[in-house]
């Protein structure tokens, strides 16, 4: 029953061969097994958005997929947003410069969400922007200054 | 808050899926998006003996409109049918419906069939079935059925499909000319459950005159109530009152039950209202 399972995942480009049992969510196998910690778990029943990471360019909740069951996407966490370079993407800067957070433990599904937001709909107006964001809850900001850091990071990307 | 360990197969063809699921017996469950699934296997609500995992079955992985039936794929996410633009322009109730369903991050992995087979009374795509009439698609090792949505709804989260099945697609009736739809809802917060919605369909005489309303409850019944009204349509106010009288919601934390027969009735008139003036467009555009 608690058998291990041998898988490859791909994280941030780099395949990463793990031996996980098949409960484990993929938010627990990025922090736990990769020691990927930038992704963080709120609820853990998908609805507070904290855990979101980019499958295949998507954001899903990653408290809600079995990481067994991502073998073979493409999987991005906040730590694959960055330029290669180091420097911070358009949207962190812009979170950082609207100072879009607080606490920051939100801020990695933010991220996720606004970064594949921005490649879908890239010049959003300000309904559009907290359309984007609506399934991510931030207990710190009050959110003026998340959308702000949308619309801003919509301009840095231009 | 971790989900209890399981047996897990992941099988690469439907096939070796129907095959597996014949095998393991009762309490093998089949995972598709999992965006309800999980969290109740984590809360430990639900106790799985096995997961069936069908995210490799591309052939389930289709939407497609075949002559008068728009045909959904076990494996087709929320967002897949919501952008498909023959299959919007063929039934536009989908995509009225699938625009509430959760946020757009769940629906990036939930499936539209996974949704109609977990049959949460509150699920926007569960009351699509009802209203429209369409039906479910399921295979097992004993053969394939066709279960109609009248059949399919059993109870809050109980669907007939067994244990050793797996639905395959479902299938809904493509809009008739001179016809409408219209879904509107109220939850606490955008993407939230609705504490109610209303999906309406109207289809129209040549004389403008009303040959067919119903509208379709979220939440307000331990299925999905379908309501019959064609006397009514015509006076969506009228309509909204007859709703009111017949809905027979239960309180939670939430809403009240009288919260959620006014809000039925209120909805109802807004969803017809809507449905008939999509009716007349579409009966003006044809003529």
């Amino acid at each position: 029953m608690s058998e291990l399972i041998d898988v490859v995942l791909t994280v941030n480009g780099v395949p990463r061969p793990l031996s996980i049992p098949a409960r484990r969510l993929l938010s627990d196998c990025l922090r736990h097994d990769l020691r990927l910690t930038g992704t963080h778990v709120g609820c853990e029943h998908g609805v507070c958005g904290a855990c979101t990471v980019l499958v295949d360019g998507l954001p899903m909740r990653s408290c809600l997929l079995l990481a067994v069951s991502v073998e073979g996407n493409d999987i991005t966490t906040v730590e694959g947003l960055a330029e290669p370079d180091g420097a911070l993407s358009a949207v962190q800067q812009a979170f950082r410069d609207c100072h879009g957070l607080q606490c920051g433990f939100c801020t990695p599904g933010f991220l996720t969400t606004v970064t594949a937001g921005l490649r879908d709909n890239p010049d959003p107006d300000e309904q559009q922007a907290r359309d984007m964001i609506g399934g991510n809850l931030c207990r710190c900001t009050g959110y003026q200054n998340i959308v702000r850091a949308v619309l801003r990071a919509a301009e840095l990307a231009r | 808050m971790k989900p209890a360990p399981f047996d897990y197969r992941r099988p690469e063809q439907v096939d070796s899926a129907v095959e597996v699921l014949g095998t393991l017996g009762s309490g093998a469950k089949v995972l598709a998006g999992g965006q309800s699934l999980i969290p109740l296997v984590s809360m430990r609500l639900a106790h799985p003996s096995a997961l069936v995992d069908i995210n490799r079955l591309r052939e389930l992985d289709y939407v497609r409109v075949d002559g008068d039936v728009v045909r959904i794929g076990a494996l087709a996410r929320h967002a897949r049918v919501l952008a498909d633009p023959a299959a919007g322009a063929a039934q536009p109730l989908l995509r009225q419906a699938l625009r509430l369903v959760a946020h757009a991050t769940i629906r990036n992995r939930g499936t539209t069939v996974g949704s109609i087979v977990h049959a949460d009374p509150a699920g926007e795509m569960t009351a699509v079935l009802a209203l429209l009439g369409g039906s479910l698609r399921v295979r097992s090792s004993r053969g394939e059925r066709n279960v109609t949505a009248g059949e399919l709804f059993l109870g809050p989260l109980e669907s007939d499909v067994r244990d050793d099945e797996l639905a395959v697609e479902a299938a809904l009736p493509v809009l008739p000319p001179s016809s409408g739809t219209a879904f509107v809802e109220v939850s606490r917060r955008a993407g939230d459950y609705a504490v109610c919605g209303v999906a309406a369909f109207v289809r129209l005489k040549d004389d403008g005159a009303v040959a067919a309303a119903r509208c379709a409850y979220l939440s307000v019944a331990p299925t999905p109530l379908v309501l019959e009204l064609t006397d009514q349509a015509a006076d969506p106010r009228a309509a909204g009152e007859a709703a009111r009288a017949q809905v027979q919601p239960e309180a939670d934390l939430h809403a009240s039950a009288d919260y959620r027969r006014a809000l039925a009735g209120v909805l109802t008139e807004r969803a017809l209202t809507q449905a008939l003036a999509a009716a007349r467009a579409s009966g003006a555009a044809a003529a």
